[in-house]
């Protein structure tokens, strides 16, 4: 991964508007957040073929935001931009900036071990660890040494636990295999262990895709009590779930933000006609 | 692409019945009209006759409004269409309802001596008429600027209406033995008067449908 490239004059990508206009930095207006997550112009590259277009974003502190769009249109691969997990990709490059209160997570220098804590991540299938519910829960304290105590440790991870809604269901099975639980319970066990080690940003990336309704209901009623600590942003192709969860959406096409707005505007009356035909299934 | 195509055609049949909705409301308007200008009994029982038919095709076009929003969920334009259509549909049934009172009136009203505000209130039914119909053909070409002139015009329906209403105290007030007949002619303007209200109604909901705008209770 080669170093990314600060852009002298990022220019934030405003969509050509069907009425009236919306300069993208008004797109947060109205939500009473402070901004969590700034992205400047971001370009990001798999070898010579280039993923995202000039992405400007302000994603409000504490709030939902949720990215929809085609498959390969981007939202993925923006929402790994947000704690480097594309990194991990041979060849990526990143240009423009990615902002996380206030510090360039892209800048040389940064703890990446230390923004992928604060920045946790959900993902679309659940992968616990083959060890028990509490192992799973306690990793990231362990090796972050974030637990003072074995007490601290066993609190740390009820809270967590209960946080992701699933302490009730677990709480007297503590030392079974996280593999005995349910797909539903498994991607909660998952939430609670990206909660345990106090991250400020959660990243979801299609985290009910693969879950029957009712576990994707607790899914659901769960990021919308996460919000109340934590700025949530997920990927979704599940449009209800979009209306259903989010504050904000943003809507991903051929790499390129398309539009951001309030949920509720996005799905009644998006200022964007390639908004309003994907979300109305008209496009192709 | 499947589901889209589903969703399509629904739309489609939806707008098609709201479309003879509208058209037998327009006829059932139209001929009240006609009866109440000619004395005309028989068109007035036609009018009586055809209103089953209108309170089937609301109820038909409730279940499809509530089948499309549950099983195609539809968004943005598609959502507004949809309630659109859903609160127009019994808008228009109530509009033939008062079309079927005024039909109702002219039946009761031909057994006795005419009054002479009958130059003004058929011309006032006439008006009321071709509201609904402008207001129906600016529904069918998604046409928010031809809704709002139709919501100016219903100024000119409450104009009549305070005339005749006037008229026709006065004329209660001289002579008694026309108080039962000008009595009935009150509710007949009463009813017009209501029926270009519930144009602008519809007017108002072409305009949300179009422009995603509520303009219901603004100045």
């Amino acid at each position: 991964m080669s170093t990314p490239t600060q852009t002298t004059a990022p220019k934030p990508f405003v969509p050509e508007s069907r009425g009236e206009e919306r300069d993208s930095s008004t797109w947060t207006e109205g939500t009473g957040a402070g901004t969590k997550i700034s992205i400047r112009d971001m370009n990001f590259f798999y070898g010579r073929a280039q993923a995202l277009h000039h992405i400007s974003l302000e994603i409000p502190e504490r709030m939902v935001m949720a990215f929809i769009g085609p498959s390969g249109c981007g939202k993925s691969t923006f929402l790994r931009t947000l704690n480097r997990m594309n990194d991990t990709i041979p060849a990526t490059r990143v240009e423009g900036s990615v902002e996380i209160d206030g510090q360039d997570i892209y800048a040389p220098g940064t703890d990446v071990v230390e923004l992928r804590r604060k920045v946790g991540m959900v993902f679309q299938k659940s992968n616990p660890f083959p060890k028990s519910i509490f192992d799973n829960v306690a990793y990231g304290l362990r090796i972050n040494r974030m637990a003072s105590s074995k007490i601290d440790l066993s609190e740390r991870v009820e809270k967590a636990l209960t946080d992701a809604a699933l302490w009730p269901e677990v709480k007297d099975r503590l030392k079974s295999s996280a593999l005995s639980l349910s797909g539903g319970q498994q991607q909660r066990l998952c939430i609670a262990r990206a909660l345990a080690v106090r991250p400020e940003v959660v990243l979801m990336d299609e985290p009910a895709s693969a879950l029957d309704p009712i576990a994707t209901q607790k899914i659901e009623e769960l990021i919308v009590e996460l919000k109340k600590e934590y700025t949530i942003a997920i990927v979704t192709h599940n449009m209800q779930q979009a209306a259903r969860v989010s504050d904000q959406t943003a809507f991903f096409w051929l790499g390129k933000l398309i539009e951001v707005n309030d949920t509720e505007r996005m799905f009644t009356n998006p200022d964007e006609k390639l908004t309003e035909d994907y979300i109305t299934g008209r496009f192709g | 692409m499947e589901q889209h195509r589903r969703l399509d055609r629904d739309l489609d049949h939806l707008r098609d019945r709201l479309l003879l909705l509208g058209g037998e409301t327009e006829t059932a308007l139209e001929r009240a009209t006609f009866a109440l200008a000619e004395r005309d009994s028989e068109t007035a029982q036609a009018v009586l006759a055809g209103d089953d038919d209108i309170d089937q095709l609301e109820v038909e076009i409730d279940r499809l409004c509530v089948d499309i929003i549950a099983l195609r969920q539809p968004a943005a334009r598609d959502l507004r269409f949809v309630i659109s259509v859903a609160k127009i549909a019994p808008i228009l049934e109530r509009i033939a309802d008062h079309a079927c009172n005024i039909a109702r009136a002219v039946v009761d009203l031909n057994d006795e001596p005419q009054l002479n505000v009958y130059v003004d209130l058929p011309r006032m039914a006439e008006h009321a008429a071709l509201m609904l119909h402008a207001a129906l053909d600016a529904f069918t070409s998604n046409d928010a600027a031809a809704a709002r002139e139709v919501i100016m015009r219903d100024d000119e329906i409450d104009e009549t209406y305070n005339r005749i209403f006037n008229k026709l105290i006065d004329m209660m007030v001289a002579d008694s033995a026309t108080t039962r007949r000008a009595a009935r002619l009150l509710f007949v303007a009463k009813h017009i008067e209501r029926i270009a209200d519930y144009v602008t109604d519809i007017c108002e909901l072409t305009v949300y449908m179009t422009q995603a705008q509520f303009i219901k209770h603004s100045n």
